[in-house]
């Protein structure tokens, strides 16, 4: 009969040999079980005189804990392994596509337009809006284009039979707005506008956004100082601006704006000035006692500088490979 | 209108470079919308004389000529121009000239002649965007000499976009006053002279309509040179500013026009019969224009008469029957004060547009008729001889515009600018706009020159101070009103967020035109609009459109054509109804998907959407404003729907929208070949909302049953589901229809629904006796209205 430690050895030896759960029991059964080898000196305890009896005990016991032991050391290694096997079946490519939908996008002038919105609302503007199909009056006469008056001509106006037009700019809504509200006013008008003109660098419909600000008090230089504020949040940087004397019937003065694209080039944005006492009196609100500013940004034009669109055309042709690139 | 720097320069000759004048220009209101630099890189080009002219032996059209450069020898030069002749001074470029279109000249044979150089037309010098042949320079120029010394070259030609209110500067004088103004550069105004009458003759004019012509400058001059020619010098101006040279005549009216702002007219004063009568033409008089076209009058037009009739319309162009010719001995001009509210748009109206017309509608100087008849006496008279008549202006001055003074407060300069300006700066300004000038108590009363007609207010007063001292100065100062807080409201959703819910759903926006072709809008509405445009771009593009429908199907389209076989987009934008005296517009939302439900992936198997995909859709977009229970879809008709997946949907009882499958018909007329889903909703009423009301959310246990029903195939799900809920009100939190079936051991024309129901109390937990005792209520329910059999 071979010694205890020996039979140990021989028990850990076989435990660290075991590939897998099953053997492992094998190995526990052959030493631990009913008939295992260790349970079989134990079992033999009875027959050992008195005295040897209890020494031999412990020594058995001891014997039978470090191959537990061994026996629990390797379950637990055992399991770990085929745990990290079962996570290494389930692994993936991690490059292959998600599943599922994409996303879409705002068409580039309704993105540029809500920019130019939260913009002037950050900035306590309300906003507005007005029919599209107008009457001469709101379009025309009220602001200061009298029948007959060179600036229509230069309109481009789409009519209905009947007198009525598509508004060429969201001037009318400065109108409409003094009339309903009154002054003092702060307001922008965001909407589409309409000019009978189609070729490279025209379209018969784009977007403005019109803004007026009437109060006691306004003046030229807070007209400038709230375009340079509204050109640089825009863009984003700062931006050198030129005001240049220039003619609308429904402002007086008048500017048109440029901004520096480089040296000594300058390219126009905006219209804009301070509004006509006749605007202010065909709107009811009493030209004494304020004064305003308004202004027009094409949107088409902000939106090509922005994200480099070269061919206006391109808005309304509606390719979904161009609108795809504004997420 | 184009202006050449040498002809500005001789009337103010600031101390500016070209590029520095142009910017001041711009910066004046006056924008310069480029600068053209004539002559530069010709100046070894010089003048020839053609002295030998003959055909050349192998090729008809080309000329063998000898020219003289003014040396003893004669150059070989082959030239292929008709108007080359002996005795012809013409520009000559010898081999080593670059010309301006980059062309280097080599000594070449052509055709077996040798040719030493080019005679050159002003298009290959640059010099103007048309010619005939090669230039045809004054007998009286030098051989030899440089082209650029005998044409004043080089010279900078200054395009400039003038403002519908500045008609004053639509000539040399206009644009030479705003200058003087600015720079303060001497403005050399005497430069035009006047001669005296030699003889005693004059043509009589009767102002018999004071109103439309209040002013009428007439002089006649008699037995002028028939065969004289323009100056070289006048003709070059005329070239630059875009005119090309005619006659002496009417080279001289062109030139008073454009140098001094008024345009004129000359009659062949043999050819006139009576006085000349300024009138408004009566309804179908007709008169053939000098460009031969007989047109037919309205009787808002003015026109020039004799005892002939109409012989021109006035303003605008003068009639054939008494034009100058070149028999032409006796001339009688005309410069007239047409007042703009009798010429706004009328050469529109006619289809024409001419230098004339441009001048008048914008406005001239109504005292400027006299001094233009007399420089263009002065310059005819020094061209080609003759004698003048005394200059006769007629007038009515009650008719005349009225100057009147307009008081210019101190206090509104700076209240309008933001910026205080001192009284001497402001008197300087407008003296310098030769505006006459009294001090009042709280400031000026101001009289504006005659040319200035469109100053009329304080404000025109104080737009002219800042411009003339520059936008530049006025400061940047930020406004700091008080503006008090907006409300953000709940009661309607607002569509930046709907259209988010979209794109997230994977919908791109697009922006299609207003106005759509009048046959597609009526396909897809079933009605014709009444909002047809007088004017559209073109067919396609000539009614409002009603729906937003045919845009988005168009679109869909052209992006198919385009290789996208999944297209999935959406507007939010107007439709305009109703009747040209009572129109409105309403804003909609309107989506249409097309294709795979999801991009083309590995793990799913590709599947097109159908009707159910795009209502979830519909419904998650409208799930933002309105509750479950407050939208029901009911089966409709609608005329571009195909029948049987078309669906009106309802919020409450009010129509707020409709969705469903594009017709094939209307599919295949766009050459669209997979199903196309489409909807529309009125933003307005879809998407007013109010703020949530939250209800207390039940901590007791839900119980679900679910139950198998075979019903007739009319039957719809909102039915069962609605007599499901009803049928114990108390219990059901929820009714889910999740699975129909036809077909296998269903009889036809019947089907199995397939109805979990969501039991719940907020009070208590329920037990499976008020489960047993729902399901009951609900099955008796379904059997007794819709006679169905429970499935096992």
């Amino acid at each position: 009969m071979s010694s205890l430690s020996d039979l140990v050895s021989k028990a850990v030896s076989e435990i660290d040999a075991a590939r897998d759960l099953a053997a492992l029991d094998t190995v526990r059964v052959s030493y631990l079980g009913k008939k295992g080898e260790i349970t079989a000196r134990l079992k033999a305890l009875g027959a050992l005189p008195a005295q040897e009896r209890s020494s031999a005990g412990r020594e058995i016991n001891e014997a039978k804990q470090a191959v537990q032991q061994a026996l629990n050391a390797r379950r637990e290694a055992l399991e770990a392994a085929a745990f990290e096997a079962r996570l290494a079946a389930d692994a993936v490519d991690v490059t292959l596509p998600g599943r599922g939908m994409s996303i879409g996008g705002y068409h580039p002038v309704t993105r540029a337009m809500l920019r130019i919105e939260k913009i002037f609302r950050n900035a306590g503007f309300g906003v507005r809006s007005g029919p599209e199909i107008e009457d001469d009056f709101h379009n025309f006469t009220a602001l200061n284009i009298p029948d007959d008056h060179p600036a229509r001509a230069m309109h481009d106006t789409f009519y209905f039979p009947g007198g009525d037009l598509l508004r060429t700019h969201t001037s009318p809504v400065q109108i409409r707005s003094m009339v309903e509200e009154g002054a003092p006013i702060r307001i922008i008008a965001p909407g589409r506008v309409y000019r009978c003109d189609s070729d490279q660098t025209h379209t018969p419909m784009f977007h403005q956004v019109e803004g007026l600000v009437v109060d006691e008090g306004v003046s030229f230089a807070h007209l400038k100082a709230v375009l340079h504020q509204f050109v640089e949040a825009y863009f984003e940087r700062k931006v050198e601006l030129r005001f240049r004397p220039s003619y609308f019937p429904f402002t007086e003065p008048s500017a048109e704006v440029d901004i520096a694209r480089g040296e000594d080039e300058w390219l126009e944005i905006l219209g804009c000035g301070m509004v006509h006492p006749n605007v202010l009196d065909a709107a009811g609100v009493d030209s004494e006692s304020f004064t305003g500013y308004a202004f027009g940004v094409g949107v088409e034009r902000l939106a090509m500088l922005r994200y480099g669109v070269t061919d206006l055309r391109t808005f309304f042709e509606n390719d979904l490979r161009f609108l795809q690139q504004f997420r | 209108m184009k202006i050449a720097e040498s002809w500005l320069r001789e009337w103010v000759n600031p101390d500016l470079t070209t590029e520095a004048l142009g910017h001041r220009l711009t910066m004046l209101g006056l924008e310069v919308d480029g600068i053209e630099i004539e002559g530069e890189g010709i100046d070894e080009v010089i003048v020839a004389e053609v002295v030998e002219c003959g055909r050349h032996p192998d090729a008809d059209k080309l000329s063998v000529c000898r020219v003289s450069d003014g040396g003893d020898e004669l150059i070989d030069v082959i030239c292929g121009a008709p108007n080359v002749r002996i005795g012809l001074k013409t520009p000559l470029a010898r081999p080593g000239v670059t010309l301006p279109n980059g062309l280097t000249l080599r000594k070449a044979t052509i055709r077996g002649v040798e040719s030493n150089g080019m005679l050159c037309s002003a298009v290959e010098l640059g010099l103007g965007d048309e010619s005939d042949g090669i230039m045809e320079l004054p007998p009286a120029a030098e051989a030899g000499e440089a082209l650029v010394r005998l044409l004043g070259l080089p010279d900078a030609i200054f395009d400039v976009d003038l403002t519908p209110n500045r008609g004053d500067c639509f000539s040399v004088l206009g644009i030479a006053r705003d200058v003087a103004a600015l720079t303060g550069a001497e403005l050399k105004d005497s430069a035009v002279g006047s001669i005296d009458a030699t003889i005693d003759d004059v043509y009589p004019v009767e102002l018999v309509e004071p109103a439309g012509c209040p002013r009428f400058a007439g002089r006649l001059v008699k037995g002028i040179d028939a065969a004289a020619t323009s100056p070289l010098w006048m003709i070059e101006r005329l070239r630059r500013a875009g005119l090309r040279g005619i006659s002496p005549v009417v080279d001289v009216t062109n030139y008073v026009m454009l140098e001094l702002g008024q345009p004129l007219h000359a009659y062949d004063a043999a050819l006139l019969q009576g006085p000349i009568r300024p009138r408004l033409a009566k309804t179908g008089e007709k008169l053939t224009l000098l460009d031969e076209k007989e047109i037919e009058l309205d009787d808002d037009t003015l026109i020039v008469t004799d005892d002939s009739g109409p012989i021109g319309m006035a303003g605008i162009m003068g009639g054939l029957s008494t034009a100058v010719s070149d028999e032409t001995t006796d001339v009688f001009f005309e410069a007239a004060f047409w007042p703009p509210d009798f010429m706004a748009g009328r050469a529109r109206a006619y289809g024409m547009h001419t230098d004339a017309s441009l001048r008048f509608e914008r406005g001239v100087d109504p005292e400027g008729q006299g001094r233009a008849v007399a420089r263009a006496t002065e310059l005819l008279v020094g061209i080609a001889g003759g004698h003048a008549g005394p200059l006769i202006v007629d007038s009515a001055d009650a008719h005349i515009p009225r100057r009147e003074a307009i008081a210019l407060r101190r206090d509104r300069i700076e209240q309008l600018l933001g910026l205080g300006i001192e009284d001497a700066e402001v008197v300087r300004i407008l003296e310098s706009l030769r505006m006459q000038i009294d001090e009042t108590d709280s400031g000026w009363s101001v009289l504006a020159p005659s040319h200035r007609f469109d100053i009329r207010y304080e404000v025109d007063l104080i737009e002219e101070i800042a411009r003339i001292r520059g936008y530049d100065s006025i400061p940047e100062t930020t406004l700091s009103a008080e503006s008090p807080l907006g409300t953000v409201t709940e009661t309607r959703i607002e569509m930046e967020r709907v259209g988010a819910t979209l794109i997230a759903r994977d919908y791109q926006e697009v922006v299609n035109y207003s106005f759509v072709d009048a046959g597609a809008n009526a396909r897809f509405t079933g009605t014709e609009s009444e909002l047809v445009l007088s004017n559209p771009i073109s067919s396609e593009l000539s009614v409002m459109r009603a729906s937003l429908w045919p845009g988005l199907v168009a679109t869909a389209s052209a992006n198919v054509a385009r290789q996208q076989d999944r297209v999935r987009i959406f507007e939010v934008s107007r439709s305009y109804h109703g009747t040209l005296e009572a129109h409105f517009e309403t804003v909609r939302i309107a989506g249409l998907a097309s294709g795979p439900v999801a991009p083309e992936q590995w793990g799913f198997k590709s599947q097109d959407i159908d009707f159910f995909d795009v209502k979830a859709d519909v419904e998650a977009i409208l799930s933002l404003a309105a509750g479950k229970d407050e939208l029901r879809f009911a089966a409709a008709g609608h005329p571009a729907l195909q029948p049987g997946q078309a669906a009106e949907i309802y919020r409450g009882e009010t129509p707020v929208g409709v969705v469903g499958k594009l017709h094939p018909r209307l599919a295949a007329e766009y050459d669209l070949k997979r199903a196309v889903y489409v909807f529309e909703l009125d933003a307005e009423k879809a998407f007013a909302a109010s703020a949530p009301t939250a209800a207390a959310v039940s901590r007791f246990p839900a119980i679900r049953r679910d139950i198998a029903v075979v019903v007739d195939d009319d039957v719809t799900a909102d039915q069962l589901a609605d007599a499901v809920a009803s049928s114990a009100p108390e219990l059901i939190r929820d009714v889910r229809i999740f699975d129909v079936y036809v077909g296998g051991t269903i009889e036809a024309g019947r089907k199995s629904v397939a109805i979990g129901l969501i039991l719940q109390e907020t009070s208590r937990t329920l037990t499976d006796d008020d489960a047993d005792t729902a399901m009951a209520a609900a099955i008796a329910e379904l059997k007794n209205k819709f006679a169905a059999e429970l499935r096992d």
